[in-house]
């Protein structure tokens, strides 16, 4: 089970800035274990953002995004209490969406 | 049982992906940009070498452009968390992208701008080696670019 992704989202002067912090692995798939063997690749390969259901945010991860993937935007609009919801899809299938207001 | 089947038809959908025929395609110029543009994107990301990265992308030649500008340490102390920003002034940024150099693949994180969010991205990036950080920018179909070199104390890739 991942762990929820944490979320901060302010708005002021008509632009909200949304600060995400992802909580995965990211494995490159190169990295090698304590007894030598091959940790496979496993890492988030789609982000989508969300403000009150319309996208504002889409992104696509190669491995090379540090652990615990940390993203920064802003887009114009939004107001306290709107929905930012955040979602990713990692390589081997797991998903998870998280969702916070707007402060 | 069923949950191992799909997994499986799963592995094999993404591994038989590789290049693709549309990667292909699009690489070859036969398909305008857009039409494939998840299977060129899926191609980036595995290229190796910054040439097939760009060539994947459908990028030309990027011109370098003053109205990108790239925040990233010029040194990195722990190759394993390089903050990298992006912050892009032209106008109607659709797209931003950001590549190393010098790292297994090239192409780290690709970002589609929507109408109404800020060409401006700030994330953490994983460097092998000393190397030149590269942000794409796409604007009305055409790609500009701006780098910077950071230097690596500790790789971490």
């Amino acid at each position: 089970m991942s762990a929820p992704t944490k979320i901060r989202a302010t708005a002021r002067d008509g632009i909200t800035e949304v600060r995400v912090l992802m909580q995965h692995e990211m494995e490159n798939g190169r990295r090698k274990d304590e007894a030598g063997n091959l940790v496979p690749a496993w890492y988030i390969t789609e982000i989508k953002a969300l403000h009150n259901g319309k996208i504002v945010l889409e992104g696509r991860f190669g491995t090379a995004v540090s652990k615990n993937p940390y993203l920064v935007f802003r887009f114009m609009g939004g107001a306290t209490g709107d929905k930012i919801a955040l979602s990713w899809l990692d390589n081997q299938g797991n998903t998870r969406s998280d969702e916070v207001a707007i402060s | 049982m069923e949950a191992g089947v799909n997994l499986g038809r799963r592995n094999a959908l993404k591994t038989g992906g590789g290049l693709g025929l549309l990667g292909l395609l699009a690489v070859a110029g036969l398909i305008r940009p857009g039409a494939a543009s998840a299977e060129r994107l899926k191609a980036a990301f595995e290229a190796k070498t910054m040439g097939e990265a760009l060539d994947a992308l459908g990028v030309l030649v990027p011109e370098n452009s003053s109205a990108i500008q790239l925040t990233a340490p010029d040194v990195a102390a722990d190759g394993a968390v390089v903050p990298v920003t992006v912050e892009s002034s032209l106008s109607r940024t659709e797209q931003i992208l950001i590549l190393v150099d010098k790292n297994p693949t090239m192409l780290v994180a690709s970002f589609v701008i929507p109408e109404g969010t800020e060409g401006y991205l700030a994330t953490r990036i994983k460097m092998a080696q000393t190397s030149n950080v590269i942000a794409l920018v796409k604007v009305n179909g055409k790609f500009y670019r701006a780098s910077k070199e950071v230097k690596v104390t500790k790789g971490g890739c």
